[in-house]
């Protein structure tokens, strides 16, 4: 029975309110539990000065594989992870063939087993090929794993469709991952924020009301259907409003969001560095504000990265032609910390709890705790540490990053998952 | 026949840089370079008509990636009329059509031992791609809807020569903002040259949002134009929206035509331009577009002058940098 004793660190789980200097103790890949004495081990790792927390999940992962392996694969895609601290990991369905099958659910399975990184969980199609016109077999892809269900790269575009899945999916409980954007208003090739520097630099814009709109309609549909509805990768201070309001009121309705969200405004976009692409895009400062108001007061209660890799190729074009996205594995955790810790936003506990058990329980998985008896996964965080981040070093296949050259202080220095040394600096 | 080339000096030293992307960017100073530059390109040569070898032996490559017919023959002539060489580009005829980036066609180019690149592109920010990308100046001959330098100095220039200043000139420019080159690089030379500068259009095509920066928004030519020195009646870019912006052309120019009647509220010496190709009945009528009071045909004149002082001075600049 292999034994590990982290040592010494600051342990920050806030699943189960912990806050403080102890030992944590691993068996056979699980969490024994906190203040084991010093002794006889298999490997004693030293986390004097270090902070020790339940194994970061990333709620929000495109891995590309099947169909876009020259992007990313679920090998470097899930290193990649491992190397920004996250042990567990929920891809999303829109590859080629997107994920609507039991079949393509286990060849996700198979190939993250065969990486051997972190653990992957699947997020399947709503609707079959991801048309958004019938739904997926949503009652196999449940048995086959599939732990929530998104047609995302699109919105669920069809309200009586969105209605449905809500339905259906409420008997499993399983959330709708749903990407809020009115088609209607994005389509006349809208590919930044709209707003003055859109205006000034004569790009189309994705106004913030297209994203307020969808986020409305889900919120009303849940209360129709009682299903669950996560409003993805929030962007607005409208949309923060919104889920406000409907927590307010009782809703069951969760939010996510992403660092870029939380860091960059659509400033940026004057560069016209296709990195700065992505949807929904970067808004506005006050959009920023709201969402760092919504993130103290948990309206917004997961941090995630919607990691895009993209070839450089196809980054290297007109700003019309690249595609939307970012890589955000390795960039996630020192941004949650430079952006909202060190500020003051959120205390250290708070924003693990957004990249740990909340998370763990929107989607309904045994994760994002050290309780005695759970999965031996744990990120090991240097808060000191200087660095620079040079996205050549990155695990993942792709570099397309807006925050090349940024020094941060502070990331992941070891992942464990399963017991088992997944990453280590 | 050639005019001796010690006519000309060498470029301001207040001059240093090796590409002309936008208008936003430039100080006062480095706009006056390039009107007085270009005024003295045009008394040196006659309107324009004769050569003033002043950059032999360069070459500059015009790509083209979006149609052209007056910009593309202007920058040519410009280049022909400073002594240097051309080479024309056309997407349509080349491998962007077989999936080449647009990066990779421009360094193909380059490579082929070129100074300088003259960029039109349906979408803001090539002409910047293509300057973070390449050795060579490049100027912007118009980006999506974002800037078209020389065009909104030639326009500025033609009130110049009118007017003596832009400062204290009421100037709008009508119609299609939205989605016009021509109105954005208009604004930032106007502002900072000391104009008022009105924009004029219906509200699906002039952003509220332009008051930011200083500038009056109506929607109501009637309204504005008996305070107006200039119009720029920039033509509905329809090549460019996804949807119509107003019911009907015909209610288009039922509402924003500059016709005779329309004229008779103006103030007397009114100027009019339009940056071309003009849509005769649509923003302009024909007996105004010909009229005493249009200047359409000096823009073009003008816009050899100006492009003419753009390749000196962005050509002479990169040549300080390499010495």
């Amino acid at each position: 029975m292999p034994t590990t004793l982290i040592q010494n660190g600051r342990v920050i789980d806030p699943s189960q309110d912990v806050d403080r200097v102890t030992n944590v103790l691993l068996r056979d890949g699980k969490v024994v539990g906190f203040d084991a004495p010093s002794g006889q081990y298999d490997q004693v790792i030293d986390a004097t000065g270090k902070i020790v927390t339940p194994g970061l999940i990333d709620m929000h992962v495109h891995l590309r594989e099947p169909g876009r392996e020259e992007d990313e694969t679920i090998a470097t895609g899930t290193a990649s992870a491992a190397a920004g601290g996250f042990t567990s990991i929920a891809c999303i369905p829109n590859t080629a063939p997107p994920i609507d099958t039991q079949a393509t659910v286990e060849f996700i399975q198979h190939q993250a087993a065969r990486a051997g990184h972190c653990n992957v969980f699947v997020v399947a199609c709503v609707s079959k090929n991801r048309e958004g016109k019938e739904l997926a077999e949503i009652g196999q892809l449940v048995e086959a794993g599939a732990v929530a269900f998104s047609d995302d790269g699109a919105p669920v575009y069809d309200a009586e469709l969105m209605r449905r899945a809500l339905e259906y999916c409420s008997m499993f409980d399983k959330p709708i991952l749903n990407h809020a954007e009115v088609m209607e208003l994005t389509r006349g090739g809208g590919m930044m924020h709209e707003g003055i520097v859109s205006l000034l630099l004569g790009l189309p814009g994705m106004p913030s009301a297209a994203e307020d709109v969808m986020i409305g309609r889900d919120i009303a549909l849940m209360d129709v259907t009682g299903g669950r509805v996560h409003v993805m990768h929030i962007s607005t201070a409208g949309g923060v409003a919104l889920v406000r309001q409907a927590k307010l009121a009782g809703s069951r309705v969760t939010t996510e969001i992403c660092p870029h969200h939380f860091t960059l405004t659509d400033e940026c976009l004057r560069t016209f560095d296709s990195n700065y692409k992505m949807s929904p895009p970067l808004r506005s400062r006050l959009d920023v504000e709201a969402c760092i108001e919504g993130l103290i007061d948990d309206t917004i209660e997961v941090i995630c990265t919607d990691h895009a890799p993209h070839a450089l190729e196809k980054k290297m074009q007109e700003i019309d032609v690249a595609p939307f996205g970012i890589v955000g594995l390795e960039t996630c955790l020192p941004l949650t910390i430079s952006q909202l810790i060190e500020p003051g936003h959120l205390t250290w506990s708070q924003a693990v709890k957004k990249l740990t058990i909340n998370p763990a329980r929107i989607l309904g998985v045994d994760k994002g705790t050290l309780k005695p008896g759970a999965d031996a996964d744990v990120t090991i965080i240097d808060p000191n540490l200087e660095w620079t981040c040079d996205p050549q070093q990155f695990r993942s296949k792709s570099k397309n990053s807006p925050f090349a050259g940024w020094e941060f202080t502070g990331r992941a220095v070891m992942t464990l998952v399963g017991g088992r040394t997944a990453f280590r600096l | 026949m050639s005019l001796d080339v010690s006519e000309i000096g060498s470029i301001p030293s207040a001059w240093t840089r090796r590409h002309l992307l936008g208008l936003e960017d430039l100080s006062v100073e480095e706009l006056n370079i390039l009107l007085d530059s270009a005024e003295m390109f045009k008394e040196a040569t006659d309107d324009c008509t004769r050569k003033i070898p002043v950059l032999t032996g360069r070459t500059c490559a015009n790509l083209f990636f979006e149609n052209s017919t007056r910009t593309r023959l202007s920058f040519s002539l410009a280049m022909r009329r400073l002594g240097g060489d051309t080479l024309d580009f056309a997407s349509g005829s080349s491998s962007m059509s077989k999936g080449e980036t647009v990066i990779d066609t421009a360094k193909n180019i380059e490579a082929m031992g070129i100074d300088l690149v003259v960029c039109r592109h349906r979408t803001p920010g090539v002409p910047h791609l293509l300057a973070n990308n390449l050795n060579c100046s490049v100027i912007n001959a118009g980006d999506g809807p974002h800037e078209h330098p020389t065009q909104g100095l030639l326009d500025i220039l033609t009130i110049r020569q009118q007017r003596g200043t832009l400062a204290g000139l009421t100037v709008a420019l009508v119609g299609d903002i939205q989605f016009s080159r021509t109105a954005r690089s208009n604004i930032w030379g106007l502002r900072k040259l000391g104009a008022h500068v009105i924009l004029c259009g219906p509200a699906t095509l002039v952003s509220p949002l332009w008051r930011e920066f200083g500038v009056e928004i109506s929607h109501n030519l009637d309204d504005i134009l008996p305070r107006c020195d200039v119009l720029n009646l920039l033509r509905i870019q329809f090549e460019r929206q996804s949807t119509r912006p107003f019911p009907s052309v015909r209610e288009y120019a039922h509402l924003y035509a500059m016709n005779r009647q329309r004229m008779d509220r103006a103030k007397d010496g009114v100027l009019i331009l339009a940056p071309g190709p003009i849509n005769r009945g649509v923003e302009v009528t024909t007996d105004v577009a010909d009229g005493p009071h249009s200047l359409i045909l000096s823009q073009v004149t003008n816009g050899l002058a100006v492009r003419m002082a753009a390749l000196w001075l962005v050509c002479g600049a990169a040549a300080r940098d390499s010495e």
